[in-house]
């Protein structure tokens, strides 16, 4: 390991996706999922980056596909946000084990 | 040892430390904390391979709107001074377990993979060269994605403020 290459960069993010699956699998709060899921799209972020510099330098197109993710993202937490103080507002408990009008 | 692969290992210990106390701090609001200082190593990380418009992105739209937005949602939701439940022991064992195999499976592709890496001209990854390539008509162009997305943003905007109004009681 004497010269950070593809690999220390691709196992970094690797080791952090799934530290956002383990939050996603233990955590019961919605907002500490949504937490998790962040961690999760910001590690495919640092992959798509690090494929982009290390492989496919004389194209940016990993460049852009990282602009976007971050774009739905962003729209993806705020309506999950919305969706969490509703829930919060007829259920007082934000808990996904309360959230249970749906199950048949 | 030089200095750049120090300030990597640095830097790889603030996004992987932040993520693990993110993800099993008791307290709601010092999770939403860590999760900040992980992101923040995340722009670092893009600033440490020269994509500075990315990093940039990241500091603006994650740690000055997302974070942001977690932490006012954990105000409006929370006693943000509550410990929160344990999570059952089993179940906490066997996520452990399944995220480590799968960890450990996915970084053992990765040492046997050979990548091969292009031998064209790299392009600079400047705020100018991105804005030409991305909303060109003609090649490399990304201009209908850019445009859907604007829709999404648009609707994803709409859709939050409407699910999120506070109704009014019949009278």
């Amino acid at each position: 390991m004497n010269e950070i290459g593809l690999n220390q960069i691709l196992i970094v993010s690797t080791i952090l996706f799934f530290i956002g699956v383990y939050g996603f699998l233990t955590r019961r709060n919605m907002i500490t999922m949504l937490m998790a899921i962040e961690l999760i799209l910001n590690s495919v972020n640092i992959n798509f980056v690090a494929f982009n510099k290390y492989l496919y330098a004389d194209k940016l197109d990993g460049t852009f596909f990282t602009i976007f993710i971050i774009t739905i993202a962003a729209a993806e937490a705020a309506v999950a946000i919305a969706i969490i103080i509703h829930l919060y507002r007829s259920l007082k408990s934000i808990d996904v084990d309360d959230a249970d009008m749906m199950k048949f | 040892m030089s200095a750049s692969i120090v300030i990597f290992y640095i830097l790889a210990a603030i996004i992987l430390g932040g993520g693990i106390l993110a993800v099993t701090a008791r307290k709601i609001f010092r999770a939403a904390i860590y999760l900040l200082f992980s992101l923040f190593g995340i722009a670092g990380l893009y600033f440490y391979l020269s994509y500075d418009f990315i990093a940039a992105v990241q500091i603006v739209v994650y740690v000055g709107g997302i974070v942001v937005l977690i932490i006012f949602s954990i105000f409006l939701t929370h006693a943000s001074g509550d410990d929160m439940p344990h999570p059952k022991l089993i179940s906490a064992l066997f996520s452990a377990l399944a995220a480590c195999v799968a960890c450990a499976l996915v970084i053992s592709a990765i040492y046997n993979h050979t990548f091969t890496p292009t031998s064209n001209i790299a392009v600079v990854p400047t705020v100018k060269n991105i804005g030409k390539q991305m909303l060109s008509i003609t090649q490399h162009g990304f201009i209908l994605p850019f445009e859907v997305v604007s829709f999404l943003l648009l609707a994803a905007m709409i859709g939050s403020i409407v699910i999120a109004l506070k109704t009014k009681p019949k009278t």
